[in-house]
């Protein structure tokens, strides 16, 4: 046993292969955070007045917010005046369509295994690439146009649909929400919107791939889906960063909207820079994720597979507002060397007959922490909520930490509110095992860890799925002995 | 096949085996005996290479290489393989899918190609029919929840899928009733051919009654102290361990 433990410590060293930087000149803005910064990224974006102040309305109440403390996380402090607010790739003109794109870039996604040409794309998924603050493109646009279905850049939305954006930003996550939320709508350059319209059950899953390129910026994207009556969308986002010594900022907001009869799902595989296996450079990868439940029977469907960043605060909730409707969580939160992950959710039944399910899997590798924070509030006019938690952690080796902060606000006593969770580790025994069935001991990690995150797993859509499992067992390479 | 010279093993500094010698040949069935503590399940362990044991002396050759030379899964490749005592529990992960990656590393090791679906499928279905086990089983989660009997049935099922030259049964028949005991039997005498051996290691003789050993060696203390044919066993039965405990007291 001490043989193995040590062959732990030794071999903890997965190859990040998504490091790679791509050289190409950007248009920025000069480190800081002032009015100035604000006013320059929303001249740059052309944006309608009413969006400037928002944006100013948020950033002056930034300025008064203090930085949470609350998770079980450490960093140093963050210099928000040393932060670049504002990067784009220089294109050499506007593109009109996506064959225009500069080829160094259509590259980059190339390697990550993301070709923005439609016709090489084997099956229906459409995606809009994100590189630092700007959306570079969106594949198969006018097909979704054909079913009405708008999925463009948020700057596109802004200018195009400015009546849809203008009704539902900051309709779930207010400006006021919490400091991190506050700055991205102080300074958020791009993300993705996304509506479908009545009774429309979107015939191919969107995509938006986040890279993060440029140095010393922050990413703080915005994305905006509204499922109106009785439609369906599944949404998928990736992201990745080049290996950097520095830590970088990432305070996305993602808000959700479930009209009456509507389901999103919405998938997660972050595979954000990690740092070094002495923990240094990564992303920290604060983020504000919620859905609402709007409209009864509506229903909202978190999946994230979170493998990568230094630190990952982020809490993917649903208000169940409507009547009958459901949220669920599903969640694989995997950290190694020196990451921190507090992640989880919030459910908050508010109607009546509302249903929600939590089903959280962490595993914890080399000297991370691993908490899961999640709180299941029901509201004194929630009559018959019901919901179901399961949090379950995975140990390898004996230098890392699993938590689990469950926290229950019950205020209707028809409600019945059930939690389970559970700690285990990858036992000496499960591994010989495997060994005496001819299976190595990296094979046989691979399949415990597959098996442990399989609930989770198969709530992926199919092309994805698969990735997710393999970067599960790139994540924890050489984890074990 | 496996050839056993003075094989001394400890756990924890606590000697457990004393010096056995055991020499295996292909087509042949042998039985370990012994009363609890005597070192049976020892010496299952340390041939399938577990770690907590240390060989401190003697050396073991199976199929013409060093057996201590190879980490456990290379010795499943060769051909050795194990039914454990107490087979584990891998939650989430499917039978079906732990065996296809065991025989395709296997596989691997011996420098054949992998099984393709298909034919995976095939030889799933000839073996389930052999060893009388249920698909819907092997659908299931590898142990969890398996009663006794399923994972008794499930180790038998694998032996099949790996056709290994020597199948050590460890104590396979603790727990199991006797309509249990004999639908595994049946199993691994169905698998027994000329060119493989089995070592059927337990504590009471009526497992004996279903595979017929060719020889009984009686284990005590670390060391086999008789060897002979099954009516040993018979011997045993009506007897008791103390016999031998008397007996071989004072070289203990």
């Amino acid at each position: 046993m001490n043989n193995e433990l040590s062959a732990i410590e030794k071999t903890v060293l997965s190859d990040y292969k998504y490091g790679f930087v791509t050289e190409i000149e950007a248009d920025e803005a000069p480190p800081g955070l002032n009015e100035d910064t604000i006013r320059f990224i929303s001249a740059k974006k052309n944006e309608p007045e009413w969006m400037l102040e928002w944006r100013l309305k948020a950033y002056n109440h930034w300025l008064k917010m203090q930085e949470p403390n609350w998770a079980n996380i450490k960093y140093d402090p963050i210099n928000y005046q040393s932060i670049k607010y504002y990067s784009a790739p220089k294109q050499k003109k506007k593109v009109n369509s996506l064959d225009e794109i500069d080829p160094e870039l259509r590259k980059t996604f190339e390697k990550l295994g993301i070709s923005l040409d439609e016709q090489k794309r084997l099956s229906g998924v459409a995606i809009d690439a994100v590189i630092d603050s700007v959306s570079i493109g969106t594949t198969f646009k006018e097909q979704l146009a054909e079913l009405d279905i708008i999925f463009c850049s948020i700057s596109e939305a802004i200018q195009e649909h400015p009546e849809l954006v203008k009704k539902y930003i900051g309709s779930v996550v207010p400006i006021t929400d919490n400091f991190f939320s506050a700055l991205n709508a102080a300074v958020f350059s791009d993300g993705s919107f996304c509506y479908i319209p009545k009774g429309v059950r979107c015939p191919m899953e969107l995509s938006t791939y986040f890279r993060i390129n440029a140095e010393g910026t922050g990413q703080f994207e915005r994305t905006l889906l509204i499922a109106d009556e009785g439609s369906y969308v599944s949404y998928l986002e990736g992201c990745t960063a080049p290996i950097r010594d520095e830590n970088q900022l990432h305070a996305a907001v993602v808000e959700l909207i479930a009209h009456e009869n509507a389901e999103i799902k919405y998938s997660t595989v972050q595979n954000w820079y990690p740092g070094d296996k002495d923990g240094k450079g990564g992303i920290y990868n604060f983020v504000t994720k919620r859905g609402i439940c709007q409209g009864a029977h509506s229903k909202i469907s978190w999946t994230q597979v979170e493998t990568g960043s230094s630190i990952t605060w982020k809490y993917p909730s649903v208000i169940l507002k409507g009547d009958y409707s459901v949220g669920e969580f599903y969640s694989v939160a995997v950290t190694n060397n020196h990451q921190q992950a507090d992640t989880g959710t919030k459910m908050m039944h508010l109607g009546k007959h509302t249903r929600s399910r939590i089903v959280s899997k962490g595993i914890s590798a080399g000297v991370s922490q691993n908490s899961y924070r999640g709180l299941v509030h029901v509201g004194k006019n929630a009559a018959n909520a019901r919901n179901f938690s399961q949090c379950d952690s995975l140990l390898l080796g004996d230098k890392c930490g699993a938590h689990t902060f469950p926290y229950i606000e019950v205020k209707n006593n028809s409600a019945v509110v059930e939690h389970e969770a559970t700690t285990s580790k990858i036992g000496e025994d499960q591994i010989f095992y495997c060994n005496q069935r001819g299976i190595d001991t990296e094979t046989a990690v691979a399949l415990i860890i597959n098996g442990f995150a399989k609930e989770v797993m198969n709530q992926l859509p199919m092309e994805f799925a698969v990735e997710a499992q393999k970067l599960l067992a790139i994540s924890l390479e050489g984890s074990v002995g | 096949m496996l050839s056993i010279h003075n094989l001394h093993a400890s756990i924890d500094e606590k000697k457990i085996l004393k010096g056995i010698n055991l020499e295996i040949k292909p087509g042949e069935v042998h039985a370990i005996m012994g009363p609890n503590g005597s070192g049976k399940s020892t010496l299952a362990s340390v041939l399938a290479g577990r770690e907590d044991y240390t060989v401190t002396d003697g050396s073991v050759t199976f199929a013409g290489k060093d057996l201590f030379e190879l980490s456990p899964e290379e010795r499943a490749g060769e051909g050795l393989f194990l039914a454990f005592q107490y087979p584990v529990e891998i939650p989430g992960l499917s039978t079906t899918n732990f065996i296809k990656t065991a025989v395709n590393e296997v596989r691997k090791y011996r420098g054949e190609e992998a099984l393709d679906a298909v034919a995976f499928l095939k030889l799933m279905k000839e073996k389930m029919a052999m060893v009388n086990i249920d698909q819907s089983l092997l659908s299931r989660s590898l142990n969890e929840g398996f009663s006794g009997g399923e994972k008794k049935r499930n180790e038998v099922f694998q032996m099949a899928m790996l056709n290994p030259k020597l199948a050590i049964l460890d104590e396979t028949d603790s727990g199991l009733d006797i309509d249990a005991i004999r639908i595994v039997a049946n199993g691994v005498n169905k698998l027994r051919n000329k060119d493989n051996a089995v070592l059927v290691v337990t504590h009471y003789q009526r497992l004996l009654d279903y595979i017929v050993p060719d020889v009984i060696h009686i284990l005590y203390n670390g060391r086999i102290v008789k060897s002979g044919p099954k009516e040993l066993a018979l011997e045993l039965e009506e007897r008791g361990y103390d016999f031998i405990k008397e007996q071989f007291k004072a070289e203990a």
